[in-house]
């Protein structure tokens, strides 16, 4: 069975749900309808004991991805990451380290650094950062389970802004690399899955959706259409045409 | 560039190595809001990232022209950026002593108010009744006195605060960096500042007595807050004392130079106005609420990712409108004298939407918002 792999624990989707950008009500249903077995949500937004908490309305069986949002550098992502384990939210953690206010786009080098402290913690540590090559390797080495490159600014909907980068991660890092950030529609999802990529976040996506359940309905079917086609083995695209006459036709000695 | 007068500085005031103010007043120069057309503002919407120009587009004449189009893509940002989610607090007000002569305000040196500050025990109490609606952000604010309202007093507020709530903010006079860290220390996560008027010839009329003449300390607090370690600043004009456009234009130029020096500062923006009543004072350019809007979607499309706090100073139905077009935090269950009680009438300003905590949740949740009473983590 095709078995989405973070760090030893087995998911069916592949499809990972946002939150936070709708109401909480509508939680169960979005994740009904989407299929989703992981659900991220900020430690920032969890308010236990109070009102509105986020972690009353995810329903129980889904395995719960805290995000480090708000964290500015590597020692922050720790102290956020320890009390999302202590608010009970599990050992897999998304590291987000931010130090850009305006486009919230992640610091690749302070990320690395969280990557190390939190392994070493024991967490699942799955990193949401810019597609660079050197800066995956290295948060795979710091014992990293997955790479979450963006493909676009955060609630951009600009799709694969980055996709040639992220077709790299792929090709070069064996951990799962999932595309967090600026997917808009389902079809960018499914052009991801294709690429190989090993499972597809959104939230902004589904949130700004007329009808937020169905959008997710739609993101379930475009992630399994491209984890499909991903594992048929898409028929080579050529840029130009074939040549009429064999090129290497002159050799005498085949 | 324009070189700023800082002899003004009285014994205690810190200077900081910054030339944002001359920038600032070097662009509010050359804002000449009738200069703009339709044009401009149609290639400023259909920008990615605005530029300073683009932002002064949306404030001219021919921007209130097409409000429409603008709400378009003010409340696509917002809902790119913040969901659905509408931030909850209230503001706590600690103390109305003030030396601040400023012409306009019911805390004014002279007003005749009476005058009170909260004992941190009668402070305690009040947090615990604020807490207990639910809410974990406040604001905690404090008239211009260093006298009656000290930097200790404020810190030890803060420490009270942030025993009951999760962020606490401070709208206290301007203060040193390392004050600032104190109250850091102490527990607070933001520090909030209006500029009043960022016209430093109206500004010097309007505001008589106090530190809070001099115009330079002022327009500096926010970099020394985030020099002291604080996360976020806001900021704001009180549209109405100046030229309302060319106010705003400073206010959120102001903002963008200090996003861009210190790009991890948390940045929001408040819009207050002086509403148009019956005799007027000549001071006032009142601010109608169309124009008011205005300000509000452009800073929202100017700077996407600020926050956009709206007072109860606004009526419940503007409230809850401008909520999911650009703004993206209201206050709930204020009170705006310190002591709470309802006589009413040492308030700084009259409050037009009495709503409780639970009567703003319920209207936000009918009109398809979420009501957010947490956003913050300490780290």
């Amino acid at each position: 069975m095709d078995m989405l792999d973070l760090g030893g624990r087995k998911f069916r989707s592949r499809f990972i749900l946002g939150s936070g950008k709708f109401s909480l009500d509508m939680t169960r249903k979005v994740i009904e309808s989407g299929g989703v077995e992981i659900a991220t949500l900020a430690v920032r937004r969890a308010n236990s004991g109070g009102e509105e908490n986020i972690l009353d309305h995810i329903p129980k069986g889904i395995t719960l991805l805290p995000n480090t949002s708000g964290a500015r550098n590597a020692e922050e992502a720790v102290r956020v990451a320890l009390l999302a384990r202590e608010l009970g939210c599990g050992d897999m953690v998304k590291v987000e380290v931010v130090r850009d206010s305006k486009y919230l786009l992640p610091d690749n080098f302070e990320t690395v650094r969280a990557v190390r402290l939190l392994s070493k913690e024991g967490f699942i540590v799955l990193p949401y950062m810019m597609p660079d090559l050197s800066a995956a390797r290295e948060m795979e080495a710091a014992g990293a389970a997955a790479v979450m490159p963006l493909g676009a600014p955060i609630g951009s909907n600009k799709g694969l802004l980055t996709k040639d980068f992220i077709k790299i991660l792929v090709d070069e890092i064996d951990v799962p690399v999932i595309v967090d950030a600026g997917i808009g529609r389902p079809s960018q999802a499914c052009e991801a899955m294709e690429i190989g990529c090993a499972a597809v976040m959104a939230n902004t996506a589904i949130a700004t959706a007329s009808d937020v359940p169905l959008m997710a309905s739609a993101f379930k079917a475009a992630v399994e259409a491209g984890r499909q086609a991903y594992l048929a083995g898409l028929g080579r695209v050529r840029d130009c045409g074939e040549a009429s006459s064999p090129l290497t036709g002159f050799l005498e000695d085949r | 560039m324009s070189s700023v007068d800082r002899s003004e500085y009285t014994e205690g005031m810190e200077r900081i190595d910054s030339n944002i103010l001359e920038k600032v007043l070097d662009e509010a120069a050359g804002f000449d809001a009738q200069s703009y057309t339709e044009r401009d503002v149609r290639t400023a919407l259909s920008n990615d990232a605005l530029s300073i120009g683009d932002f002064a587009a949306l404030l001219s004449p021919a921007a209130d022209g097409m409000l429409e189009e603008v709400a378009v893509r003010a409340k696509d940002e917002t809902r790119r950026r913040f969901g659905n989610a509408v931030g909850l607090f209230t503001p706590i007000y600690l103390s109305n002593h003030c030396d601040g002569g400023c012409v306009y305000c019911g805390f004014s040196r002279d007003s005749g108010i009476k005058r009170t500050a909260l004992s941190p025990e009668d402070a305690e109490r009040k947090m615990r009744a604020v807490a207990s609606t639910g809410l974990t952000d406040v604001l905690l604010l404090t008239g211009e006195s260093r006298s009656m309202s000290g930097v200790r007093y404020i810190g030890e507020c803060v420490r009270a605060a942030s025993e009951h709530f999760r962020s606490v903010g401070i709208e206290v006079y301007p203060l040193n960096v390392s004050e600032y860290a104190y109250l850091r220390e102490c527990g607070a996560d933001s520090v909030t500042v209006f500029q009043e008027t960022y016209d430093p010839e109206a500004y010097a009329e309007l505001h008589l007595s106090g530190q809070k003449k001099v115009f330079s300390y002022r327009f500096d607090a926010q970099e020394r807050a985030l020099q002291g370690g604080m996360r976020g600043v806001a900021f704001g004009a009180l549209l109405g004392l100046g030229d309302a456009a060319k106010d705003a234009f400073s206010c959120g130029v102001h903002a963008h130079m200090i996003q861009r020096k210190y790009p991890h500062a948390e940045i929001s923006f408040s819009v207050p106005r002086l509403r148009p009543f019956v005799n007027s004072p000549s001071y006032v350019n009142p601010v109608s609420e169309r124009r008011l809007l205005q300000v509000a979607m452009a800073y929202r499309i100017f700077m996407p990712s600020a926050g956009i706090t709206v007072s109860t100073r606004e009526s419940p139905s503007f409230r809850d409108n401008v909520i999911g077009l650009c703004a993206t935090r209201i206050s709930a269950g204020v009170s705006v004298s310190v002591d709470g009680g309802d006589d009413g009438n040492d308030g700084q300003f009259d409050i037009s939407d009495e709503r409780s905590v639970a009567e703003v949740r319920r209207a936000l949740e009918e009109r398809g918002m979420q009501p957010v009473f947490n956003d913050y983590v300490r780290t």
